[in-house]
């Protein structure tokens, strides 16, 4: 079996050595990729048609919106699909616990208050990559994972329950529905306003500005929903993976 | 993109690979994914592709070693091989 | 001796070093996939593949001595505020190709996605089976038998 393994893997990997001897050498500005009519058109036209200097938020937003719509449901699936997999219910008549039920928060007192001095940062840095990411690297998916990984870091430091009083398995799954409603409930947006679906300069009359600061909101808010979806998952993923679908006790 | 900078970190990221996929203990070898997953976030930072650095930044070094190692604390420690 | 020394290493070696790198790197995700026993290390197999497979498609928009795909304040101010058409001010090959970049985000996310599905049925092969390893499991379901 190893024998096997190893001569179709040297087979694949001899064929594709051999084709990298026709490549375009590194970072060659002449090679057929870096030439092309469509990313030319991106570098120049995108200050032009959106007003937005960071080129990959736009054409990921606005021109190859489409995508991202459809990565966000993936995402969705997933984490629909992890609860779907791994989720237990225990009975109702359990025997109580020893010990009596605590309402503070679990964990040591340094870990505890580093992490309450810190997630607050981590949030607020994560909602300003969010919402800067017109002009710098940044945008929708790391702005969510940011915001979810706060989150996870609370339940590492401070117990699962109390992480679960602020992101409960219900609020997860409701948060990440209203992020695709965002996002898909914007394109009909623009089909009502006479455009075709996810065409944002047809939205010009209900938002300030011309067309192309239009594009540039709508891009900002559709966005928002993506962040929106991204932390429910992430949280509800770790959630189901860390107690193996009990969502009793934590790490 | 200085290429000396670059053959030094894809070395490391082979070597990382390597050790990941041959250590028997679970918990070191998702700890060693974690250290590919930030080597390759350097080359892309180095490459100029930031957002996509940003993004495995977050992703992979982040939540994708997080819920290996809870996997990891539910199931079994070791592996045969 | 000496051109071999020193043209040869820059012409043929430097300009392609990369792309063998992706390969080998690709070729160890696929043959960890193949022949692990343990289904972690089958995973971390695939995220290894997965990765590898990202970083080739990424090195198809870098070019030499290019900036990050995003307008410098100067350039945005030229353009939106005095009017200049874009195409003097933006210079094409001073900038990275933002297209690769693009598709690559999403093909990151789904990586992440997947990997977390698989870890969950990983666990719940775990919760029926007791071991996570390949050949028990299939000794499990087909007692005896050997294929």
């Amino acid at each position: 079996m190893k024998l096997f393994g190893f001569i179709a893997v040297f087979i694949v990997g001899s064929v594709l050595l051999v084709m990298t001897m026709d490549f375009p050498g590194w970072g060659d500005t002449s090679s057929p990729a870096s030439q092309g009519q469509v990313s030319s058109f991106y570098i120049e036209e995108t200050i032009n048609e959106t007003k937005v200097p960071n080129m990959v938020t736009a054409v990921l937003a606005d021109f190859r919106g489409y995508d991202t719509m459809f990565e966000t449901v993936v995402i969705f699936i997933a984490g629909i699909g992890i609860i779907a997999v791994l989720r237990t219910f225990s009975d109702h008549s359990s025997p109580a616990p020893d010990e009596p039920e605590e309402d503070n928060e679990g964990g040591d007192l340094i870990i505890r208050s580093t992490c309450h001095l810190v997630v607050p940062l981590i949030q607020l840095f994560a909602l300003y990559v969010v919402a800067h990411g017109h002009h710098s690297p940044g945008g929708g998916f790391q702005g969510g994972v940011m915001l979810g990984t706060s989150y996870i870091l609370f339940a590492l430091a401070c117990g699962l329950p109390a992480a679960k009083k602020r992101m409960g398995e219900r609020r997860a799954i409701i948060i990440a529905a209203v992020g695709i409603i965002i996002y898909a409930g914007w394109g009909v947006a623009c089909l009502l306003f006479g455009g075709n679906f996810l065409d944002y300069s047809s939205l010009d009359p209900l938002l300030p500005g011309d067309a192309q600061m239009a594009r540039s909101h709508s891009m900002l808010a559709v966005e928002i929903g993506v962040a929106f979806t991204v932390t429910a998952i992430m949280f509800a993923i770790y959630s189901n993976l860390a107690t193996r679908g009990r969502l009793e006790k934590g790490l | 993109m200085i290429w000396q900078f670059d053959i030094i970190i894809l070395i490391f990221m082979v070597v990382a690979a390597l050790i990941a996929l041959r250590v028997k203990d679970l918990l070191g070898a998702t700890l060693v994914f974690g250290i590919y997953s930030f080597l390759i976030c350097l080359l892309w930072a180095g490459m100029g592709a930031v957002d996509v650095a940003f993004t495995e930044a977050a992703v992979g070094a982040g939540v994708s070693t997080v819920i290996m190692i809870a996997t990891v604390f539910s199931t079994a420690r070791r592996s045969k091989d | 001796m000496e051109f071999l020394a020193t043209g040869f290493f820059e012409e043929y070696i430097v300009p392609k070093f990369n792309y063998w790198i992706y390969v080998i790197l690709m070729m160890i995700g696929l043959f960890a996939m193949i022949t692990k026993n343990n289904l972690i290390k089958k995973l971390i197999g695939m995220a290894i593949f997965q990765t590898a497979i990202i970083l080739f498609y990424v090195s198809i928009g870098v070019k030499a001595e290019s900036g990050i795909p995003i307008l410098g304040h100067e350039q945005h101010h030229a353009i939106v505020e005095e009017g200049q058409p874009s195409s003097e001010v933006i210079k094409k090959d001073k900038f990275a190709n933002p297209l690769p970049h693009v598709l690559m985000l999403t093909a990151i996310v789904v990586g992440v996605s997947t990997l977390g599905l698989a870890l969950a049925i990983s666990q719940r092969i775990y919760r029926s089976f007791d071991t996570l390893e390949e050949d028990e499991i299939l000794d499990q379901l087909r007692p005896g038998g050997h294929d």
